[in-house]
């Protein structure tokens, strides 16, 4: 039973034009229950539109989203977000950034109730010594871990992630990877993680789909990552099936790439000047 | 120790003390030094080059001033009359001093008198609430309104009632200007069809609020026997003063960052909660702005306005020493100029300071 449906979804930010998905072109999506899929492609090829468009900032120019069977109309507690630059609020401590999302998504909880689940938060992503801190006074890592708190603090069925650890140094990104997982594998939600990197999305996701450079982006064929969990990052490499498949997924984006390299073949009509001598 | 000192005093505005307390605890002499010249010495030199420079004005514009007199009279009265003002002008007689700027030392003697003037005021208000503390408990018992001081008011009377307008023209901007901005800045319908509103009020000169606040507060005051002159002129201050906190805090409110908006969507901020928690907050630095250019308005067109409005206030000490002419008028006006200067001032680093205490940008201009 699909948790999450995209159906023939068609975006573009300028109705009045011909072109009805000149962002988003035909994309076809559905993701299981307790399945992790990651969406792999370049910049600017429309993954933060696709994911606003999932999490109910955006409606599609045409086509439905659908979740639980439901069209998305409006943003919910059910789908946990994590934006990409955090979008933690700076004048908020890192308790009352979480503690406000909790607000609202279980008023009727008492105050002693939120307390202990937001330090349970706080403690799980490993901040409890930063809890009255503000986001200034955190490095990029911690700030992404506050976010990734106050989405899941809320319990929604299904995390967005949109390139959640894009800003992140490569250590600080491991880490968070792992932690993540481990969230993940403890309540099994279902989770969209949209990246840019092969390797992470090889390394968490159970399965991975392209998504075409844009204009007129469009989903490719999906690739399965048939590793066993927990993985090891180590090891990995040496793994024959993670080789098959993170070569055949590279090979599929850079002919992509040349494919669009090679669309845009204008020629420059350079003008004929030589350098003056300015020589005595 | 030293540390927390230079926190407080950068805190409290007085950042250029940092180096002289640096260099007094022997922490790197050679730059310490150079910055004292840069932050201390080279202001305090500037202050005394300004005195210079304007004393120098002054006594130019005494000469000419006194040449033309005796030029005149000279015309007009004969020679012998002439000379009689020239040794009368040079005896430094006041009565026939020629009335132009008057010099640093000219000023600062007429702050002493204002000073002394003062504490005399001061002295004769408490000799005349001893007198008729009596009496006026009386009075009171029996149903009779006490009596109060009616004398002229001193110099820093003058001051308190200005302060005092000031305020009460500033909250009312606060009140008024805030809550519409927010509003405005909320929807975008209202902002685009009140705009024609404030850019044709925004550049009205006071002078035209006060005497629209005049025709209001006159016929909605005829039947009170009250002063209203206070009324007026507080309310035309706020007029003119709030539309600098209005613009700001649309703008501010209509430009909060989209990140901030996205999150307080998909957490489902409910309205009330989505303003205070984030739109208010983020959108606190260019409130802030706004209300600091309306201070330092209100209290630069409120001396106009007490001016006209013949309302008490520094604005009609400026006047009435003006009409007065004494000998002295002059170098009062100067007086006041300075403290009107001063107390702009104080105020802006005031709303600096709280701005600073409740805002998360911290800003030091």
């Amino acid at each position: 039973m699909a948790i999450l449906e995209l159906k023939n979804i068609y975006k573009t930010y300028n109705p009045t034009k011909e072109d009805k998905g000149e962002i988003l072109n035909n994309i076809n999506l559905s993701i299981k229950e307790g399945e992790f899929v990651a969406i792999v492609g370049f910049s600017g090829s429309g993954k933060t539109t696709l994911v606003n468009l999932i999490n109910g900032l955006l409606k599609p120019t045409e086509g439905e989203v659908l979740f639980k069977s439901k069209i998305v109309e409006d943003t919910s507690h059910e789908r946990g977000v994590i934006f990409q630059n955090y979008s933690l609020l700076p004048w908020l401590t890192v308790y009352q950034n979480i503690d406000m999302a909790l607000q609202e998504a279980f008023p009727k909880a008492s105050k002693q109730e939120k307390d202990v689940r937001v330090k349970e938060y706080i403690e799980m992503v490993g901040l409890t010594h930063a809890t009255n801190k503000r986001p200034k006074e955190l490095s990029g890592g911690m700030r992404q871990r506050v976010s990734v708190a106050r989405a899941l603090c809320m319990d929604p069925e299904m995390i967005i992630m949109d390139e959640p650890l894009g800003a992140l140094d490569a250590l600080t990104r491991g880490n968070l990877q792992d932690e993540i997982l481990k969230i993940w594998e403890r309540n099994k939600r279902t989770a969209l993680l949209i990246t840019n990197d092969v390797d992470e999305a090889m390394y968490m996701a159970d399965r991975i789909i392209p998504l075409k450079p844009g204009p007129n982006a469009t989903l490719g064929p999906e690739f399965k990552v048939n590793i066993a969990r927990p993985r090891n990052k180590a090891s990995l490499n040496d793994n024959a099936e993670y080789k098959k498949t993170r070569n055949e997924i590279i090979a599929y984006l850079m002919d992509l790439g040349d494919e669009q390299a090679a669309g845009n073949d204008s020629h420059y009509e350079l003008p004929d000047i030589q350098p003056r001598d300015y020589r005595w | 120790m030293k540390d927390s000192i230079i926190k407080v005093i950068r805190f409290i505005g007085l950042g250029f003390l940092e180096p002289l307390i640096r260099l007094i605890n022997k922490e790197e002499p050679k730059k310490n030094t150079k910055e004292i010249f840069r932050k201390i010495i080279a202001p305090v030199a500037s202050v005394f080059i300004f005195i210079g420079l304007w004393q120098l004005g002054s006594s130019a514009l005494y000469n000419t001033e006194a040449e033309y007199k005796i030029a005149t009279t000279l015309k007009s009265q004969g020679e012998a009359e002439a000379k009689n003002i020239k040794e009368c002008m040079e005896s430094g007689d006041p009565k026939c001093q020629p009335n132009t700027l008057p010099s640093p030392a000219q000023v600062y003697e007429a702050y002493k008198t204002l000073l002394k003037d003062h504490k005399a005021i001061s002295a004769d208000k408490e000799a005349f609430k001893e007198k008729t503390f009596e009496m006026n408990k009386k009075r009171v018992a029996s149903g009779k309104k006490a009596i109060t001081y009616t004398g002229r008011p001193s110099f820093v009377d003058q001051i308190k009632t200005s302060l005092k307008t000031v305020f009460a023209g500033f909250l009312l901007a606060l009140f008024i200007a805030v809550p519409i901005g927010i509003v405005l800045g909320l929807s975008t319908t209202l902002r685009g069809s009140i705009n024609w509103i404030i850019q044709i009020f925004k550049p009205v000169s006071p002078v035209v609020w006060l005497l629209l606040v005049f025709m209001i507060v006159k016929t909605l005051t005829k039947n009170s026997d009250g002063d209203s002159s206070f009324i007026i002129s507080f309310i035309s201050v706020g007029l003119c003063s709030m539309w600098a906190t209005l613009v700001n805090t649309t703008m501010g409110v209509a430009s909060v960052n989209t990140d901030y908006i996205n999150v307080a969507k998909v957490l489902k901020l409910r309205p009330l909660q989505k303003i205070f928690k984030v739109i208010l907050p983020a959108s606190l630095p260019l409130i802030f702005t706004g209300l600091r250019i309306t201070l330092s308005v209100a209290w630069m067109v409120l001396i106009a306005i007490e001016l006209l409005a013949q309302s008490p206030g520094l604005g009609s000490f400026v006047w009435e020493e003006f009409q007065n002419g004494a000998m002295d008028s002059n170098s009062k006006i100067i007086v006041a100029m300075f403290a009107i200067g001063m107390i702009g001032f104080a105020l802006d680093r005031i709303m600096l300071f709280i701005q600073n205490l409740i805002s998360f940008e911290k800003e030091t201009i």
